[in-house]
């Protein structure tokens, strides 16, 4: 292929956790980026807080393919720990840097490997005398190596350094120094740039470098959130973190100097999600971020929150199960306990982002469509998309739209009314009108419980008054197909007798495959689903199908499960693309798995 | 002891400043059991907050599950309430006071609801001083699911069954002392006297307040043995002294004799009007409470009345400065940052 290795590469760092290696390795990839240039980094790091090691993968795409590639063509490695593997894992004709100041094992030396040597500590030694100065430089060091090794931009550098420390003229200064004795070393030893290597590009447009996490923190800001109730836990803990760095900018009453939002950290998620349903039923907006051990234990609640109807956003940014699992690995396998989140029937919103502007505005949205259908939003991101900085189309928010609060009475609403009914579906849609507490003094108040109530929200224990608040309940459920994110298709027209169906962090790879497999003469009708209840385009793109292939990031294909659970579909024909490794899936295993089921019939 | 409401009222009942009767703050009638100690429970609160002449919308009442918890459909008819899941109305309250910091919050529990189940929500609710009213409907055992054991039941203690319970009992007030909570106090279901001013103090205190109320179940745990019947607690109770509410506008000298006791001043303006303390009793002093409670366990009494208040108290909403505002009650234009800061934040990320 020509110039295959321009703009085109993936190179991992391999460090030790607590370092300070990430600053660093987010200073090459944003050099990447500011050149123009699709980049897409990702953190594979331990359940560790310091001393385990920790790498860091930056694929380069001139193609603009986010999603991760197979293959190292550039490791840098500084850390002897890991340092077998690191030299393993490198493919054939790539390069294997390392910090040479202690000499490299006989046996890691493979022939068709190229290795470039730098003396990292002991440069460090010499240069800087601080102990921890010592330790951050080392990491800068090899930055400057790779800036001449790959044609950075030394400029480029040096402005996002600027931005970085602005008003910290002093560790600027630092920083340049060490980047310029990476860039000497290289000079005066090796010659460059290598063939791998980077070319300014105009591929990156107005997007931006952001991870999921901030996103949807941001957009819970611009939706409206004013109660945050949450339980720290990997990965979701850089929401509520998100979350909390921009209400303080943009959140503080001018004249008071208070914040127009609280938030609670609770002893464990069974109080998170309780504080959530407090606040949304007393009228505030209010979130929760957790992942799939909270999302365990919040289940009781959910089931509360459905039925008794009230609005609540839970942000579930799913990661490795069952139990413990890989707490920093990523998977997309809470699908079926939050569908049907709590015991008797239950079905649950679900909301699936893929990228960080859909983590933006689904967030700001998940509580429009908690008020509208009165019940939980679970919105389902993972690890991969919630803690990796991921190139986005920018965030977008439309002035003129105005928060959408549901079917609530007013005083005024409530005085005019003959009797106030909670559960009475006066517009037949399933939705009924609430009430917020303290609203009227005579007019509006009702219990709520989670025990069976009739139309006016007394309790009964009469079963033809349950059942037929249970029949209402998926009325409702149907009226929300309507209103949730339609899925998108990729296809105005349907072109083959295969579809892909595929959602979240997939669809990166999943786009990246089907264009590789259609350059080998495969192609398919395509579909990303966007939330559950699945409305009749799900139905009629796999029933337009004679076979349709599902992608997702889990064992026991959940995805599929639910489809066929909920239309009525044929089984024979779902055909599941299955990857749990904790690793986000690739392009590459995707035509893989595809193939294996296609080229019998192919052939 | 069952509150039954008459069906016929009298056209003369007093009104309260807000023009109310006791009606407006009734509840349904009652399904629990004929003599429950929790029906006396729901009168003293009916009584309390229609003598502060609280407006019943303003108040909203909570509970987790049990006997206990259903009680909040037996009083405030006029009141939201929420009847949330086993042990949990701590988080549910939470979360409903930080959506709006001007309602009155009442949340009623059992003793497995807060004891077994929800203790570490009570501890927690207790750690952040939420604004609130939190009532223990104690009766020493789980009334709803037929009469076990609850982990406040005395130690020795007889069930109905015959069964006597080998294990330590867990002092709520004693606990809620310990940390650090800014009002606590104890009293009997019997003892209306006692309970509405307790009641009507706890509801002017700026921070969380806590009453234990012993309340005895007639079904399950009234029999000779047990330290919960309303045998036991009558001869075995002990009060600190008298308790009463003045309220804001009232001249405290007109209504008591000073020289006799002690009053508290609340945050909201009203006071607190302790008469006849026992000797070298003050309830300024978290240690002096924890021992008075201690010592009278020793001797197997209860002692009631208020415990312990602190003067200077910072609630939830104050610790972590939130706006005086109710937080629900803030518009799209003061909540969304628009556009154009969105158009400054793409730019920083690029
Ligand atoms: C999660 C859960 N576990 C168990 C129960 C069953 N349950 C209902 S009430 C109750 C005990 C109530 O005891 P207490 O709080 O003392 O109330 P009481 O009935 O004595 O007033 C239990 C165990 C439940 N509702 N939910
Ligand atoms: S079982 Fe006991 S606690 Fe429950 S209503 Fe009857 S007397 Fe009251
Ligand atoms: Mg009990």
């Amino acid at each position: 292929m020509p110039n295959s290795k321009v703009n085109n590469f993936v190179i991992r760092f391999a460090n030790v956790n607590g370092t300070g290696s990430a600053s660093a390795n987010y200073l090459f990839a944003k050099a990447i980026f500011r050149m123009g240039v699709p980049v897409t980094p990702k953190n594979i790091f331990p359940s560790n807080i310091q001393g385990l090691p920790t790498w860091y993968d930056v694929r380069v795409s001139e193609k603009g393919y986010l999603g991760r590639r197979e293959g190292v063509d550039i490791m840098v490695c500084v850390n002897p720990q890991s340092m077998p593997d690191d030299v393993r894992s490198v493919r054939s004709g790539g390069y294997f840097i390392y910090d040479s100041t202690k000499a490299l094992h006989p046996e890691l030396i493979r022939n068709d490997v190229t290795y470039i040597g730098m003396p990292l500590m002991e440069m460090c030694l010499r240069e800087f005398t601080d102990p921890r100065q010592r330790q951050l430089f080392k990491n800068i060091i090899y930055v400057g190596a790779l800036a001449a090794l790959l044609d950075i931009e030394f400029e480029v550098l040096e402005q996002l350094l600027a931005e970085q420390f602005e008003g910290k003229e002093k560790l600027i200064g630092l920083n340049i120094k060490a980047l310029k004795l990476g860039v000497q070393y290289i000079n005066d030893n090796f010659s460059f740039p290598l063939e791998i290597r980077l070319e300014r590009r105009d591929l990156v447009g107005d997007k931006i470098l952001v991870d999921g996490n901030s996103a949807c923190g941001l957009g819970a800001v611009y939706g409206g959130a004013t109660v945050v109730a949450w339980y720290p836990i990997t990965p979701s803990t850089s929401v509520v973190e998100g979350f909390e760095t921009y209400a303080k900018k943009l959140r503080i009453d001018p004249e008071t100097g208070k914040k127009n939002f609280a938030i609670v950290q609770a002893e464990d998620e069974l109080a998170a999600i309780g504080m959530v349903i407090g606040a949304n039923w007393n009228g505030a907006r209010s979130f929760t971020a957790t992942s799939g051990p909270g999302l365990s234990l919040m289940n009781e609640f959910l089931g509360l929150a459905y039925f008794a109807e009230i609005p609540t956003v839970l942000i579930d940014v799913q990661r490795t199960g069952p139990s413990t699992g890989m707490p920093t690995r990523t998977q997309q396998s809470d699908i079926l306990l939050a569908a049907y989140a709590s015991h008797g029937d239950t079905k649950q919103v679900l909301i699936f982002p893929s990228t960080p502007k859909e983590c933006f505005e689904m967030t700001a949205e998940s509580f429009d469509l908690a008020e509208l259908l009165q019940t939980p939003i679970i919105l389902m991101t993972d690890l991969d998309l919630g803690m990796n900085d991921h190139m986005s189309e920018p965030f977008v928010w439309d002035d003129n739209k105005q928060y959408n609060r549901g079917k609530v009475l007013d005083a005024q609403q409530l005085e005019e009314l003959p009797r106030f009914g909670r559960y009475l579906d006066v517009d037949g849609d399933g939705i009924t009108y609430r009430t917020i507490p303290g609203t009227h003094p005579t007019k509006g108040s009702f219990f709520t419980r989670g025990t069976s109530r009739d139309e006016y929200a007394a309790y009964t224990e009469d079963g033809s008054v349950y059942a037929r608040n249970m029949e209402r309940l998926l009325k409702k459920w149907d009226t929300a197909k309507n209103i949730v994110p339609a899925p998108v298709l990729y296809q105005s027209e349907n072109k083959s007798p295969y579809g892909l169906i595929f959602f979240g962090t997939s669809t990166y790879s999943a786009e990246e495959a089907m264009d590789d497999m259609e350059a080998s003469g495969i192609v398919f009708d395509a579909m990303r689903l966007k939330s559950f209840p699945f409305n009749k385009t799900v139905e009629d793109f796999i029933h337009s199908h004679e076979m349709v292939f599902i992608i997702e990031q889990n064992r026991d294909a959940q995805m599929r499960s639910l489809l066929i659970n909920e239309l009525n579909v044929n089984p024979q024909k779902m055909i599941s693309v299955l990857n749990f490794d904790g690793m986000p899936i690739t392009a590459q295993f995707i035509t893989s798995q595809i193939n294996k089921t296609l080229s019998p019939a192919i052939n | 002891m069952t509150y039954i409401r008459p069906k016929f009222r009298h056209p003369d009942l007093p009104k309260n400043d807000l023009g109310y009767t006791t009606k407006e703050y009734e509840g349904s009638l009652s399904t629990l059991c004929a003599g429950c100690g929790h029906d006396s429970i729901s009168a003293s609160i009916i009584e309390a907050c229609f003598e502060l002449s609280i407006p019943p919308h303003r108040i909203a009442k909570l509970s987790g599950i049990g006997c206990s918890s259903k009680t909040p459909t037996y009083f405030l008819g006029n009141s939201h309430g929420f009847n949330s899941v086993h042990g949990r109305m701590p988080s549910v309250a939470t979360g409903a006071n930080m959506a709006n910091r001007e309602l009155t919050y009442i949340g009623v529990s059992g003793d497995g609801d807060t004891a077994s189940i929800g203790m570490g929500q009570f501890v927690h609710v207790i750690r952040r001083n939420l604004n609130m009213v939190y009532i223990v409907m104690n009766n020493g055992c789980y009334g709803l699911t037929k009469g076990q054991d609850s982990a406040t039941a005395d130690e020795g203690s007889k069930s109905k069954a015959g069964s006597v319970n080998p294990f330590q009992p867990i002092d709520l007030a004693g606990l809620a002392l310990e940390l650090g909570a800014s009002f606590v106090a104890q009293s009997f279901s019997g003892d209306k006297q006692q309970l509405i001013p307790l009641i009507k103090a706890a509801i002017s205190h700026q921070g969380f307040a806590f009453i234990n109320v012993i309340s005895p179940c007639v079904t399950f745990n009234n029999n000779p043995g047990s330290t919960k019947s309303y045998d036991y607690v009558r001869e075995h109770i002990e009060s600190t002294g008298k308790t009463d509410l003045v309220p804001e506008k009232t001249e405290i000298l007109t209504s008591y004799e000073s020289g006799t006791g002690t009053n508290v001043m609340m945050h909201d303006g009203t006071y607190i009007r302790l008469e006849k303390l026992a000797s070298n009793r003050n309830p300024f002093d978290r240690m002096g409470a924890m021992n008075a409670l201690q010592n009278a366990r020793n001797r197997s009494e209860i002692l009631t009345g208020l415990l312990f208040v602190e003067k200077e108290t910072e609630n939830l909403h104050q610790t972590i400065n939130s706006s005086d505002r109710p937080l629900n009650t803030l518009m799209q234009e003061e909540l969304c940052p628009g556009s154009s800061v969105l158009a400054d934040i793409n730019d920083e990320l690029r």
